[in-house]
């Protein structure tokens, strides 16, 4: 821990000057509308597929969906030529914006130092100009929820649009409470521990929550005393940590609880009954959930799940088990929705959609997960989630399934913006491909290019199927 | 072994309550004996597929004959004897198996981070035949891997090329036999934070990375010429023995293929430079993120290249990535493959090597080869694997689907014509070996997903741990 902490400080000042910023690159300005989206095959999610229709954006919002959407003057038409528009995908758990270089800790605002410290705002901490966002939204991401982790409350997650200048812009009016709610079990083959040792440390850990829980508790009851007059006005004695979770004893905020071992699941459930949380929690992670699945589902608590792309939590456990996990909760009847957990490939989201669809979920579900499902268990679905009138125009245009990788997005909104569909990496790809100049510094020369080289042509064709 | 096997077969047959309750949808019989019944079978007729060559095109509705465990015939209609396994597969995808330059399973250590240079070290002493993780790989169609020594080290230790034999509990029998010998380097952050910052010795960056490499060459160089010397009756003695300057020594003659963990444009030159001096042609870069910004001087020096699909921004020396990488290197003529390095993803190297048609539009045939014949010619083994042709190993994989698209679901995967994975017969605990000391049932619940959580298990797996020991011993 010591080597790596103490690399980054060396890098610091020449980090901070390329860090998040591009200044070399002149990003082309994201376009207002209003705009229509003509000769579109429309995937609303909540009213089916429309074969031939027309989109109307306007301000920040799809001011008309339909058949026949009429056309305001003056607006800019796509004519998709039967390309499908997708709502805007949801990732329900990142760290996008929160982490620049994972191993650069200047560039980590995950993690405050304390235990307890759910008065930490990740909305403070988002960087809107981290270079992974243009990264993610063009595969037709364009709402993440960005959380703290480690310790036992390490703060307050929010989620937000992947495009605006400031935090606010980006803000989408959810905000949860973190709990990384305690190991109870063997956290790894590495967990030496004796099984009197595991017992005792998982007791402490709920003790401290509880002891935690408690004070809030009593926080909150004080201050609605205060509120309602009942005192003479007196304030508590300040306690940021308190505050901030007394409108999540009240049930006014929410509290995601991370937790992913089986017999951790079952505790959370528990704890949850334990101190009238059920309604409030949402839990995320989720790794073993299909063992406790219905247990879940009984208790009504919807959750966030991910990373599918995960190698399975035991050794004895099928190889798949993580790709069918999300399939498997469902069949119980678990509310859910998908997370990445990723923090620059959140772009990824689509293919870990994928791969639950493939392995039991299905397809129609999957795309449930990423879209409407997370706008419903976060409570912003009459804004996001599903393509209709008075909603707000967070959707992207893709010339196939946006689960395939032979997919290319060919537009995208944000908050009624069109997007450009460029970013470093994309930049990078332009200025490298034919490098100019080529070998030795000789104008003019062209290197490589197709010329039979050992992977063959880029113009190669091979009689396949799909 | 022999012990351990039985150990093995004794532990399954005592098996806990938790492997009951893990099997609801497998047999319960022991894996040991599952695999040798198995090994009896290297003949089979996999019939009416889609065959995807890789070097011959697309076959549609078309057979692959194995006997003896290899490939005989291939095309529509092949005609088999009577009494061969036949694997009606229509509808169905078969592939090469696929080929990972580039992972950490399969063995119980993988860093010797004690000294910048550890040529004399070998994975292929700690070949590991128990790790699931040689399984999980299986059901994603993998056959081969080249299981690397870290990259703490400028120079770290060799590596083994493997076949994923899972079921034999023989570590030996994990080799792939007659593969050539490849040696592991590293340039960048992980030698100068592991030597550099962790032990304020030589190298602490890349200008000292470089010295580390050319003064262990040039001693090499001195070492052969001496032991030539010798046998020449040129000098009297033979130089002292050095089991790392063999090695090393094994690296000028080309006996041992360079197989070097880099990540930025400038390092990659300069190790072209350096070897270019020593006259080492062979090489091959892994990771290597800046490497489509050398993708000329690559292409020239006749360089491997060894990609991720995307991954990036783990660390700084990644941070100017792009996930068009495999693209550009393939497009300008360099030798392309997409490895794993990582037990997570060589799972679904098909999916990752599917992203270079977003990335890049390479073709179907592009892509496949980035997992197949590509890294089988970067590991020296394209003879026998890599493609479906007649002759080469029967090291198959079969798809439900095409292997790029999303919605596949691998169904065998054959190993020498040994079927070592089967979607519909496998139960799911696949353990060759239960740990009786485990009381609880172990889990890696709280895991991250991408490369931050998982190079520092692998890929520098051990380096600060021996860094902190070597320090101690310094002090004394």
């Amino acid at each position: 821990m010591r080597l790596r902490s103490f690399l980054p400080a060396l890098l610091l000042p020449f980090a901070l000057l390329l860090v998040g910023s591009d200044a070399h690159a002149q990003q082309p300005k994201a376009e207002r509308g209003p705009f229509a989206l003509t000769n579109a095959r429309i995937q609303t999610i909540t009213n089916g597929v429309i074969e031939d229709g027309t989109i109307v954006i306007e301000e920040d919002r799809i001011t008309a969906v339909g058949e026949n959407a009429p056309v305001p003057s003056g607006a800019q038409t796509f004519d998709l030529d039967g390309s499908t528009v997708y709502p805007g995908l949801i990732d329900a758990g990142t760290r996008l914006g929160l982490v620049e270089v994972g191993s650069l800790s200047e560039t980590r605002d995950y993690s405050e130092v304390g235990e307890v410290t759910p008065h930490m705002q990740a909305l403070t901490a988002i960087n809107p100009s981290s270079v992974s966002i243009p990264v993610t939204r063009v595969n037709g991401v364009t709402s993440v929820i960005a959380e703290p982790s480690g310790g036992l409350m390490p703060g307050t997650a929010a989620l937000i649009d992947l495009f605006g200048y400031t935090p606010a812009q980006m803000f989408r009016e959810f905000e949860a409470v973190t709990l990384d709610f305690p190991d109870t079990g063997r956290r790894g083959p590495w967990d030496d521990r004796s099984q009197q040792q595991i017992e005792k440390e998982a007791e402490e850990a709920i003790q401290k929550l509880n002891d935690t829980w408690a004070q809030a508790a009593l926080y909150a009851g004080i201050d609605s005393a205060r509120a309602a007059g009942a005192t003479d006005g007196q304030r508590p004695e300040y306690a940021p940590a308190l505050e901030a979770l007394a409108p999540v004893v009240r049930g006014d905020t929410p509290l995601i609880v991370k937790v992913d071992a089986a017999s951790d699941i079952t505790r959370a459930i528990e704890w949850a009954a334990e101190h009238d949380q059920t309604e409030n929690v949402i839990f995320s992670g989720l790794a073993e959930g299909w063992r406790v699945a219905d247990e879940i589902a009984d208790a009504g608590i919807p959750c966030l799940v991910g990373p599918v792309l995960a190698v399975p939590a035991r050794d004895a456990d099928r190889y798949s088990k993580p790709y069918a996990n999300a399939g498997l909760m469902r069949e119980a009847g678990v509310e859910l929705a998908i997370r990445s957990g990723e923090a620059e490939n959140v772009r990824n989201l689509p293919y870990h959609a994928g791969f639950a669809a493939t392995y039991g979920l299905g397809r129609e579900q999957a795309l449930r997960a990423v879209t409407i499902a997370p706008a419903r268990i976060l409570g912003v679905a009459d804004e996001i989630g599903s393509i209709e009138e008075g909603k707000v125009a967070n959707l992207f245009v893709a010339d196939g399934d946006p689960f395939k990788t032979s997919t290319d997005v060919e537009h995208l909104f944000i908050k009624g913006r069109r997007v450009p569909l460029v970013n470093r990496q994309t930049e990078l790809f332009e200025e490298y491909l034919d490098r100019e100049p080529g070998l030795e510094g000789q104008p003019g020369e062209q290197s490589g290019g197709n010329a039979g080289g050992p992977t063959g042509s880029a113009e190669e064709t091979t009689p396949e199927t799909d | 072994m022999r012990f351990l096997t039985s150990l093995a077969l004794l532990l399954l047959v005592l098996a806990p309550a938790e492997r009951v309750a893990a099997q609801e949808d497998g047999p319960s019989q022991g894996i040991v004996d599952l695999y040798e019944a198995r090994e009896e079978r290297d003949d089979w007729l996999i019939q009416d597929a889609t065959v995807l060559t890789v070097t011959n095109g697309t076959i549609e509705d078309g057979d692959v004959l194995v006997q003896d465990g290899n490939i005989a015939a291939v095309g529509e209609d092949v005609d088999a004897p009577g009494d061969v396994e036949v694997y009606d597969a229509s509808g169905e995808y078969v592939m090469p198996g696929v080929v990972d330059a580039h992972v950490h399973i399969g063995i119980s250590n993988v860093n010797e981070a004690t000294n910048p240079v550890t040529a004399e070290v070998d994975v292929g002493d700690v070949l590991d035949p128990f790790d699931v993780a040689l399984y999980r790989a299986l059901a994603g169609g993998v056959t081969t891997s080249h299981v690397m020594h870290g990259s703490a080290n400028p120079i770290g230790g060799q590596n083994e090329t493997i076949k994923h034999r899972y079921g034999v509990t023989d570590p030996g029998e994990l080799r792939f036999e007659g593969a050539p010998g490849t040696i592991k380097f590293a340039l960048g952050e992980n030698p100068t934070r592991v030597h550099g910052t962790g032990q304020d010795i030589q190298p602490s960056t890349r200008m000292g990375v470089e010295h580390v490499i050319r003064r262990a060459l040039n001693r090499a160089e001195r070492y052969a010429a001496q032991k030539e010397a010798f046998q020449n009756g040129e000098r009297a003695a033979p130089p002292e023995y050095s089991e790392r300057l063999e090695a090393l020594a094994d690296v000028l003659s080309g006996d041992l293929q360079v197989h070097c963990h880099s990540y930025r444009a400038d390092e990659i030159v300069m190790l072209m430079d350096v070897l270019d001096d020593f006259g080492v042609d062979d090489v091959t870069f892994q990771h290597v993120n800046e490497g489509f910004k050398v993708a000329p001087e690559l292409a020239e020096y006749g360089a491997g290249a060894s990609v991720f699909a995307d991954w990036w921004a783990y660390k700084f020396e990644v941070y100017y990535s792009t996930a068009f990488n495999a693209a550009i290197l393939a497009r300008n003529g360099v030798l392309t493959s997409i490895n794993s390095d990582s037990g997570e993803l060589d799972r679904h190297l098909y999916h990752e090597a599917a992203k270079t048609q977003k990335y890049g539009d390479l073709s179907k045939n592009q892509a496949l080869k980035l997992i197949t014949i590509n890294p089988a010619k970067q590991l020296g083994i394209a003879d026998r694997v890599g493609s479906i042709e007649e002759g080469k190993d029967a090291d198959l994989a079969i798809f439900s689907k095409h292997p790029l698209n999303i919605y596949t679901v691998p169904q065998r995967t054959y190993v020498d014509g040994v079927k070592r994975f089967d979607h519909a017969d496998d139960p799911s605990d696949v353990r060759l070996f239960v740990d009786p000391e485990a009381p609880v049932p172990a889990t890696r619940a709280g895991h991250t997903a991408g490369h931050a959580g998982t190079e520092e298990h692998r890929c520098m797996h051990g380096a600060f741990r021996m860094g902190a020991f070597a320090r101690k011993a310094l002090q004394q």
